[in-house]
């Protein structure tokens, strides 16, 4: 796990994992058909990464099947930071 | 455009998806009125059999109530059958008023819009209200109404997680740049039947300016030493900026529902609220019944002091037997199941014990949170009560779940 993709799980973990729950997230967990982050709870997400990374992602590339996994996120950021 | 074949062949293989998941929902046809016990035909066809209800919202036992049916066939004769307007065009009787004015007092607000259902009142407050300047803060457990609510509004949108007054407050503390924050929590939440902690998500919404808005649908009527609602249980009346609740539940389980609060804050709904702008009134007969529910219910405490001895007798029973219980005060009475197929497949067996309820798995409740939820009723009898239990403790034996806590169920079942 590279710094980009450990900066999104710790936030993944800190923003969506209650009190309790010891899931283990990885690089390749799935986040949203998963179970751990819901679609409704995802804009924070976003929004911590535009914030995070001064990136723009698009609504219609900020799909919960983009959003699904550290790696496809990371990639995503990857993606608007060039 | 003809309803060509590959667009029906779609259609059919999307329902057949749902079905091969198990998420398929199949109705069970009620033959009479809505009660503690009704006659259910199920499956389809099969010669209907008495059950148990224990997974109605009636928890009052209004629906079905002498005074409340006379009530609405009274209106019905003297009002008519429908309004065929919207409420601003030609569509609102002095009942209509009358209502909104009595449910003011009732929930002790400043003013009441009544809305077709509170799904539509979920659907149109926020909208009405806020613009891209604002920012809404959900519990994340809210109502499936009020994520499609704040997704029709141009406000940034926020969660926090469930009931945590300290996740609440850093995304308070993070949109303090906004220039509006509400506050958005059901005050008993429909899955898990536990209470929103309202005194200290006003206490967080005075100190970080924040409105607070509570969808009390399934509060409202019962909640609190009067039944005024979550609000009233939490030692906050007249605090709660926004109050969405329904008819359809506690207050006669008909149709309806409305946005309660500051009366600036409803007169805009009452300007701009699309679903109470472009949709029907409530039809008069809704409005008697639900008229003489309000008087019922200020008349005396008696049917929500019976729900919630019920409530606590039932939970107890559960308890004792040795179910994973949700702990609550609510009539909403969670049992724990884990897995999926283990709420259906009891789900199913207690039906065939003559017990009505219903599991519930994902995406209706998270992964892995697999249940069943019972909802008790002022109109259950001591002898419902008992049934229920003897029912459950037999299908649980059958299980052999009785005395398993949640590791126990998911190395059984899975999770």
């Amino acid at each position: 796990m590279d710094d980009l993709q450990r900066t999104i799980r710790d936030y993944v973990v800190k923003e969506y994992l209650e009190e309790g729950d010891d899931r283990e997230v990885g690089e390749s967990t799935p986040l949203i058909t998963g179970g751990i982050v819901d679609s409704f709870s995802m804009v924070s997400l976003k929004r911590f990464l535009e914030k995070r990374y001064g990136i723009q992602i698009p609504d219609a590339e900020a799909t919960p099947a983009a959003f699904d996994t550290v790696s496809g996120i990371a990639a995503l950021v990857q993606k608007f930071r060039k | 455009m003809a309803y060509a074949t590959e667009v029906r062949q779609w259609y059919q293989e999307e329902i057949a998806r749902i079905a091969e998941a198990g998420l398929l929902k199949q109705e069970r046809f009620i033959h009479g009125i809505q009660g503690a016990e009704i006659l259910v035909e199920f499956p389809p066809g099969s010669r209907p059999r008495t059950v148990i209800n224990l997974c109605a919202n009636n928890y009052l036992g209004f629906s079905g109530h002498p005074e409340v049916i006379a009530a609405a066939r009274e209106t019905l004769e003297s009002r008519g059958y429908g309004m065929s307007s919207v409420r601003f065009i030609c569509g609102t009787q002095d009942l209509h008023r009358e209502l909104e004015r009595r449910l003011t007092d009732f929930l002790e607000t400043e003013d009441t819009l009544l809305f077709p259902s509170c799904m539509d009142a979920n659907a149109g407050v926020f909208e009405a209200l806020l613009a891209e300047q604002d920012v809404l803060i959900a519990d994340r457990l809210v109502h499936a109404s009020i994520v499609d609510g704040m997704r029709l509004c141009k406000a940034v949108q926020d969660t926090y997680k469930h009931s945590d007054m300290g996740h609440l407050e850093e995304k308070l503390v993070e949109h303090q740049d906004k220039r509006f924050r509400m506050v958005v929590t059901d005050g008993v939440f429909s899955m898990d039947g536990d209470v929103a902690k309202l005194d200290e998500i006003v206490m967080l919404a005075e100190k970080h300016r924040a409105l607070v808005c509570v969808d009390d649908s399934h509060a409202t009527g019962f909640m609190g030493a009067r039944g005024k609602g979550t609000h009233e249980a939490c030692g906050v009346l007249g605090k709660i900026d926004l109050i969405t609740t329904t008819l359809g539940k506690a207050l006669g389980g008909a149709s309806g529902g409305c946005v309660s609060g500051r009366k600036e804050l409803v007169e805009l709904c009452r300007q701009r609220a699309r679903p109470y702008l472009f949709s029907n009134a409530v039809a008069p007969a809704v409005i008697g019944g639900a008229l003489k529910v309000l008087e019922l219910l200020t008349r005396s405490t008696e049917r929500r002091d019976v729900l919630e001895r019920n409530a606590e007798e039932w939970r107890r029973g559960l308890v004792q037997a040795g179910f994973d219980v949700k702990p609550g005060r609510s009539p909403i009475v969670p049992v724990m199941l884990y897995n999926a197929r283990l709420a259906q497949d009891m789900a199913r067996d207690l039906f065939d014990e003559g017990i009505y309820v219903v599991g519930f798995f994902f995406p209706v409740v998270p992964k892995g949170q697999a249940r069943i939820r019972t909802q008790v009723s002022a109109a259950h009898e001591q002898r419902h009560l008992d049934r229920g239990i003897e029912a459950f403790v037999k299908v649980g034996k059958k299980y052999g779940i009785l005395g398993k806590g949640k590791r126990e169920l998911v190395e059984a079942f899975g999770g």
